[in-house]
């Protein structure tokens, strides 16, 4: 049998950092296929319904940006707490406070300007998500309390707490019995690009990429993210701040996180409902680590996410559960973590010793 | 609350904590090699679900029993090769395998959404010690999924701090290197306890789907898989702690069942929040009362690279 050595390369390949996020999403499609057919079901009309129903009419193309900017702001949010390598998967649980506390502000506040109402409740949402992750952070910062496990049971809360909501104390009256929360006065909805449902979400979600981008790569405060995402022990010997750091990162995590929860009430819902979120907070993990935790590459992976969310509702109509959406993430994200290894280390075949 | 009252709550404690005591009990011996396999969840659901299909299909649940262990062995397998001999991530790799598993349970489990089990395991009376009163029936009326829970965890104490294996599975935790020297290979060990520590995720799951909650629902685990990784913190690694922290966690669940069948006017919303808020609080106080580290392998979420001895 052959042996393998793996010899760590000097420096990491970026050939192959490009390559694997596209080979991993071909990956994806060629097992998904596999069990499509396993299944049962006719592969080739399968994907051919996913294709049309995300990106094969104007409509499509429009409702697939739609899901698309959740899902960058949700990415770029878990992207920055990666960056330091906390791992925030709390985005879910900070979408739904961001989308209640802005849903709230909108509603107590009344009709009024857009241009006062829609900084207002965005600086809402941005509160109670920072709020949100905060929480982990802080325990993470000053107790070493694992910040994976305390995001993730802050996302039932958060999800629980909507529910109550919507079907207690803010049940709207005039919802005939439905779940659902008042409708947000008009001047807090955001306006949409002609008769599509896309918002002006997406040009937030395109600012704060750009925010991001500079703040880490081009501000002092950046470098001390990266140096601690490194190493927290050069970071402390540098005199960097650890504990005021992860707190920090948390915290706008969370904010950002909160906004897109925002987003989705006042751009596409109009009001605070149950199930606001299909697990962006989550597909938005594999969105920020497909794209190499960069800004720019986010948006366009989100994009790509925000297309197989829509296809996954379209190929429910020849039988096939939306769950299999999921199935693609985890592929995608395996091959992902696979191909690490072929971006650090250089694999060389060596010959059988004897003994 | 009277005493029947309170018997009766306790032994449904320990049959709710059961599937997280599988659970926890499988990802503790994972980290004591030192690997951190966080897709706990996706296991379960997995194991829920094959081992409802196979059961429904063949009519023996212990053939969905045996599903169950298969598919969540091969869901640790998949993490095993990811981060074993690829290297990667462990947090990484674990979410994957939680977002695969709640995707795949969900897509396998379509057809079968709602429909009851109808191949129930019967209750296991011991006799003798099921009549001792109050403590009868809450240890020892129940069906013998719950014992083999109990005995699987307490065996694991034996093993892991009283036989040679144990003593491999923990210097492969703590210092790889060091048990690399000695001439153990590290990888297999750490490979058999990841999928070992699989198998007993997917148990838990289909003892929710086939005991617990009889039928199939999407995402029927509902957080357990996370709970029984906190759970592995909170009985800092050791197997007999993990038995009393389940019951513990089962206790909050099946309290909070029994306040809502007793009308308790408490929004129902903010019952099945807590167990989140519990699990929460018990991890703030373990980790804050005693350094996080304590108890931990010491190299836990570490790849092990012979070349960088």
């Amino acid at each position: 049998m052959p042996k393998f050595r793996l010899i760590r390369r000097e420096e990491n390949s970026t050939l192959v950092g490009l390559m694997t996020p596209i080979l991993s999403i071909i990956m994806a499609f060629v097992l998904g296929w596999l069990v499509l057919d396993l299944a049962g079901f006719n592969p080739a009309l399968v994907y051919r319904k996913m294709f049309s129903g995300s990106l094969g009419t104007y409509y499509a193309v429009s409702e697939t940006i739609v899901k698309a900017i959740p899902l960058m702001l949700a990415g770029l949010a878990v992207s920055l707490a990666f960056k330091m390598k906390l791992w925030n998967i709390g985005a879910e649980g900070q979408i739904y406070m961001g989308a209640f506390a802005a849903s709230g502000v909108a509603v107590a506040v009344g009709d009024g300007s857009p241009f006062l109402l829609i900084p207002l409740t965005m600086l809402a949402g941005f509160i109670a998500g920072a709020a949100w992750g905060f929480i982990p952070g802080m325990l993470r910062a000053y107790g070493q309390v694992n910040e994976t496990i305390i995001t993730l049971m802050l996302n039932y809360v958060a999800i629980y707490w909507v529910d109550y909501l919507v079907f207690g104390p803010w049940k709207d009256p005039k919802s005939m019995g439905f779940p659902l929360a008042p409708i947000l006065p008009s001047g807090a909805q955001l306006p949409v690009l002609g008769d599509s449902r896309v918002h002006l979400g997406l040009i937030f979600a395109l600012i704060i990429a750009v925010i991001i981008y500079i703040l880490i790569q081009h501000t002092r405060w950046g470098y001390e993210v990266r140096v601690l995402g490194e190493s927290q022990a050069a970071a402390r010997y540098a005199g960097i701040n650890v504990a005021k750091n992860i707190m920090l990162v948390m915290l706008i995590s969370g904010g950002i996180a909160g906004i897109a929860g925002m987003i989705e009430v006042s751009g596409i819902t109009h009001r605070l409902q149950q199930d606001l979120s299909p697990g962006y907070g989550y597909t938005a993990i594999i969105v920020a680590w497909l794209a190499r935790l960069n800004p720019f590459a986010i948006i366009l992976v989100a994009f790509l996410f925000g297309a197989l969310i829509v296809g996954g509702y379209a190929i429910q109509i020849v039988g096939v559960s939306f769950a299999i959406t999921q199935v693609f993430q985890g592929i995608v994200l395996f091959f992902l973590l696979a191909g690490e290894l072929f971006i650090k280390y250089r694999i060389i075949l060596i010959k059988e010793e004897a003994g | 609350m009277d005493i029947i009252a309170l018997t009766a709550l306790l032994a449904a404690s320990i049959a709710a904590g059961t599937a997280i005591l599988f659970a926890a009990a499988g990802e503790l011996l994972t980290e004591r090699s030192g690997i951190l396999n966080l897709g706990v969840e996706g296991m379960m659901l997995v194991g829920a679900v094959l081992g409802f299909i196979v059961t429904v299909n063949t009519g023996n649940h212990w053939l969905g029993v045996i599903g169950a262990l298969v598919g969540g062995g091969i869901m640790a397998a998949l993490h095993a090769v990811v981060t074993i001999s690829l290297r990667a991530n462990q947090v990484v790799s674990g979410l994957a395998l939680t977002i695969f598993g709640t995707g795949l349970s969900g897509f396998l489990g379509k057809n079968y959404e709602g429909a009851p089990m109808l191949y129930q395991f019967k209750d296991l009376n011991i006799p003798v010690l099921q009549d001792i009163p109050v403590l009868g029936p809450i240890f020892f009326q129940h069906d013998i999924m719950v014992f083999l829970a109990m005995i699987l965890a307490a065996g694991m104490w034996y093993v892991l701090y009283r036989t040679s294996w144990g003593i491999t599975i923990r210097s492969v935790g703590e210092n790889p290197q060091a048990a690399d020297a000695a001439g153990i290979n590290v990888a297999r060990v750490r490979y058999f306890c990841t999928i070992s520590g699989g198998m007993l995720a997917g148990l838990g799951g289909a003892y929710i789907s086939l005991v617990y909650a009889p039928t199939w629902q999407q995402n029927m685990t509902a957080g357990r898989g996370w709970i029984a990784v906190a759970l592995v913190i909170f009985a800092l690694w050791n197997p007999t702690r993990a038995i009393l922290g389940a019951y513990l966690f089962g206790g909050v669940e099946a309290l909070t069942f029994r306040l809502q069948t007793m009308g308790i006017h408490i929004s129902s919303f903010f019952l099945v929040m807590f167990p989140y808020i519990v699990t929460i609080l018990v991890l703030v106080l373990v980790t804050i009362r005693r350094r996080q580290d304590a108890g931990a392998p010491e190299a836990l979420g570490l790849s092990y690279d012979r070349e960088e001895r």
